[in-house]
């Protein structure tokens, strides 16, 4: 019986000892040469395998960092400057500060704004809706409101706005991967500057309709007027397709426009509040609006 | 017994209300927007320009390339403006907008009504004349019929099939065309064969249409190599590769064409449109429209221009019922539900059904319970509960392996889902962003 037992050991531990000699041979005839600074780099990388930065996740960015002679181009918005500046202390290689970014909804249309002419009843999805008709409203440009942006977010960053239906970006949390931007079919989300205490000024509508035409569709579209053109004092606004654009590069956040605009499209976002002078002009604007509004909805009950 | 497509299929009711309305011609419009881009391929280049004058039948956007058809004016008047306006899907496209003014015809239409039998032009100068006249298939998928007729060397065709199974339930358009317009319908047969220079042609229809189908048994006679087919009543079996497998027993090969199995299939509608342009000189500017529903007062069937805003036909049938849900561009199955009763009537547009609010309304989503019902009701032999779910997960490689180029978007695995779950939504999501990955492939 015991002899048994001491056989089985044996012939185990001899085939096991056989075997392992065997390995390390194969191992060391198939040995793979990975550079070890890709670990390092990845170790660095804030391991969200979000994509944001072009490459399949971490592990693929930190070997195309590794290989690539000129990092500049390469950037991990999720990490941001820090994580670049250690990346390049790893690599021993250069790399400038980029101006951190954020995740900007460029539509304004809530219920009470842009009045909802139809109804959708499929799938729950942006990008279905959009394949299948321009949406539950007049404007063809706006938000769908069914959250494909949230879903693909990785980051808790952004949510639905129940009263409005409207996506809205936690500041914080967005890590400016453009998870959201690819994700929204009709190109609403868009990357800007990270300005000082998160403020923003940004056209708030993708509306390229005539002016009447998207002014019936929604109350806060940007009807193409063209008066914050004129009155901006850095040549940082452009007008395409009956559509502001705001050069987030350009723009020294002096709000003359928001003022300005007609409709309200120019959002100001996270400044103090306006001294009472300028709080008076607002109002008398407010008020032409209103009259405007009026004549708008005699009109369309006169066309109906 | 009867033939018919061997995989998969429906049948929901059919509801065919307005079999027995004759074709009515509507009155015309006060003003017409007839969109540039009406068919499959490159939208049209607009050859006319805001106060200019325009008779019936006149050219008013050329074709921009090989696969584009030319657009006619389907009234007389003058053009106020080239705009964007909204189209059947919400979107607002380039539109020609005509007030219309009297109803004067050009000189080189023949608006005689008589039988014209004798073919005088040749293959060449036929596509050439079909393609002058903007003739797209009318079955709805509106692809050039001139790009259909000019089969590459190399391949031959030995048949021609004309599609007269109308599938899609409720709507008659096809049916009222076989019924009452079958001697031309025979005639524009007959011309399309020359064309392909095939000598045998088959019409199939499906066996609801008795009255069709002895109507056209008992004309046949004089059109020699023209043979019609009864079929049993099947969805989707107006579907080009589900009809030659149907009639002829042959099966398109997956991502190929029907020229690949020697057939061409045509539509009724178009084989009468061919009639009238060769024979009459009359471009495609008007063609049948049924309007119906099951609280539509009067259903019917109407002879429309192109560019008559869908409100004067449901005007037309009676006006829009109190308890409409739903007013559907299309039949039921593979229709589009309109968002505004504005829009024009194209060369696509075979039908507008009324839902009402009870039927309109879609199943509650459920969960699926792997019944396998949709995998047995796909006509192209897919399985749908499995493209949806790639879909969902972005599974991209996948979708293209299993075969969700192939799908024809009829719809029977969504209508069939016990679940109701929107299965077709996600598999036509699926398929665009495969076709997207395709095309840059190729690039």
């Amino acid at each position: 019986m015991s002899t048994t037992i001491l056989f089985t050991i044996i012939s185990l531990s001899a085939i096991g000892a056989g075997a392992a000699i065997i390995l390390y041979f194969v191992a060391q005839k198939f040995k793979v040469y990975e550079d070890p600074r890709i670990d390092q780099v990845e170790e660095a990388l804030p391991a969200a395998n979000c994509g944001g930065c072009g490459y399949p996740g971490c592990r693929g960015f930190a070997e195309a960092l590794v290989k690539a002679d000129d990092i500049s181009d390469l950037y991990c918005p999720v990490g941001g400057n820090e994580t670049m500046a250690t990346v390049a202390k790893i690599l021993g290689k250069e790399v400038e500060a980029k101006e951190p970014l954020v995740a900007v909804v460029r539509c304004s249309g809530s219920p009470e704004h842009r009045k909802q002419v139809n109804e959708y009843d499929g799938a729950s999805s942006c990008a279905i809706s959009s394949a299948l008709y321009a949406g539950e409203t007049n404007c063809q440009y706006g938000c769908l409101g069914l959250g494909d942006c949230v879903d693909v977010c990785d980051f808790d960053a952004i949510y639905m706005d129940e009263e409005t239906g409207l996506p809205v970006v936690i500041d914080d949390n967005c890590t400016a991967c453009g998870a959201c931007v690819k994700a929204c079919p009709n190109d609403i989300i868009e990357l800007r500057k990270k300005n000082k205490k998160d403020r923003k000024i940004y056209v708030s509508c993708v509306n390229q309709d005539k002016g009447g035409i998207a002014r019936k569709a929604c109350k806060v579209a940007c009807i193409g007027c063209g008066k914050c053109v004129k009155i901006c004092p850095f040549d940082a606004i452009t007008m395409e397709n009956f559509l502001a654009y705001i050069d987030p590069n350009k723009c020294k956040l002096c709000r003359k426009c928001v003022t300005e605009c007609p409709t309200g499209a120019i959002l100001e976002i996270n400044f103090p509040p306006r001294k009472v002078k300028e709080e008076k002009k607002d109002a008398s604007k407010e008020k032409k609006t209103e009259v405007s509004d009026k004549k708008e909805n005699d009109s369309s009950t006169q066309n109906k | 017994m009867l033939k018919t497509f061997t995989k998969g299929g429906v049948h929901p009711a059919e509801s065919k209300y307005s079999a027995d309305s004759p074709i009515e011609k509507l009155p015309l419009p006060k003003t017409v927007s007839i969109p540039i881009a009406q068919h499959i391929g490159a939208p049209s280049k607009p050859l006319v320009k805001k106060g200019d004058k325009v008779k019936v039948g006149d050219v008013i956007a050329e074709s921009a390339g090989f696969v584009s058809a030319n657009i006619h004016s389907s009234v007389s008047g003058t053009v106020t403006k080239i705009d964007n306006v909204l189209d059947s899907t919400g979107y607002r496209k380039p539109c020609i907008i005509i007030d219309v003014e009297e109803d004067e015809w050009n000189k080189d239409i023949d608006r005689s009504t008589d039988l014209k039998k004798e073919i005088s032009l040749m293959d060449k100068e036929i596509i050439q004349r079909i393609n002058q006249a903007g003739i797209v298939g009318l079955g709805g998928a509106t692809f050039p019929s001139h790009v259909k007729l000019s089969v590459p060397e190399g391949k031959k065709i030995d048949v021609l099939i004309i599609n007269g199974v109308e599938c899609e339930p409720y709507l008659t358009s096809d049916h009222r065309l076989m019924l009452e317009k079958a001697e031309e319908m025979l005639v524009g047969i007959q011309i399309l064969m020359k064309a392909l220079s095939v000598n045998r042609a088959i019409i199939g229809i499906e066996n609801n249409k008795q009255d069709a189908l002895e109507h056209l048994a008992g004309l046949i006679k004089n059109y020699p190599g023209i043979e019609v087919q009864a079929l049993k009543v099947k969805y989707p079996q107006g579907g080009e590769k589900q009809l030659i497998k149907a009639l002829i027993n042959r099966e398109v090969p997956s991502g190929g064409l029907p020229l690949d199995v020697g057939a061409v299939v045509h539509n009724v509608g178009t084989a009468y449109a061919v009639y009238e342009a060769i024979q009459k000189n009359k471009p495609l500017f008007e063609r049948v429209v049924t309007v119906t529903g099951q609280s539509v007062k009067k259903p019917s069937n109407f002879m429309v221009r192109i560019g008559t805003p869908v409100a004067d036909l449901i005007e037309a049938a009676g006006g829009l019922p109190e308890d409409a849900g739903k007013v559907i561009n299309g039949g039921p199955m593979m229709g589009k539900a309109l968002n505004s009763l504005d829009v024009p009537v194209i060369k696509g547009t075979s039908g507008i059904l009324i839902l009402p609010e009870k039927m309109a309304a879609r199943k509650p989503e459920s969960n699926c319970i792997r019944c396998a019902k949709c995998v047995s009701v796909c006509p192209q032999g897919l399985e749908p509960y499995l493209l949806n779910k790639l879909t969902q997960l972005e599974k991209n490689d996948i979708l293209e392996k299993d075969g969700v180029m192939d799908c024809i978007e009829c719809g029977s695995c969504a209508f069939t889902c016990p679940a109701g779950l929107p299965l077709l939504d996600y598999i036509r999501l699926g398929k665009s962003r495969v076709s997207r990955i395709i095309r840059s492939r190729k690039q």
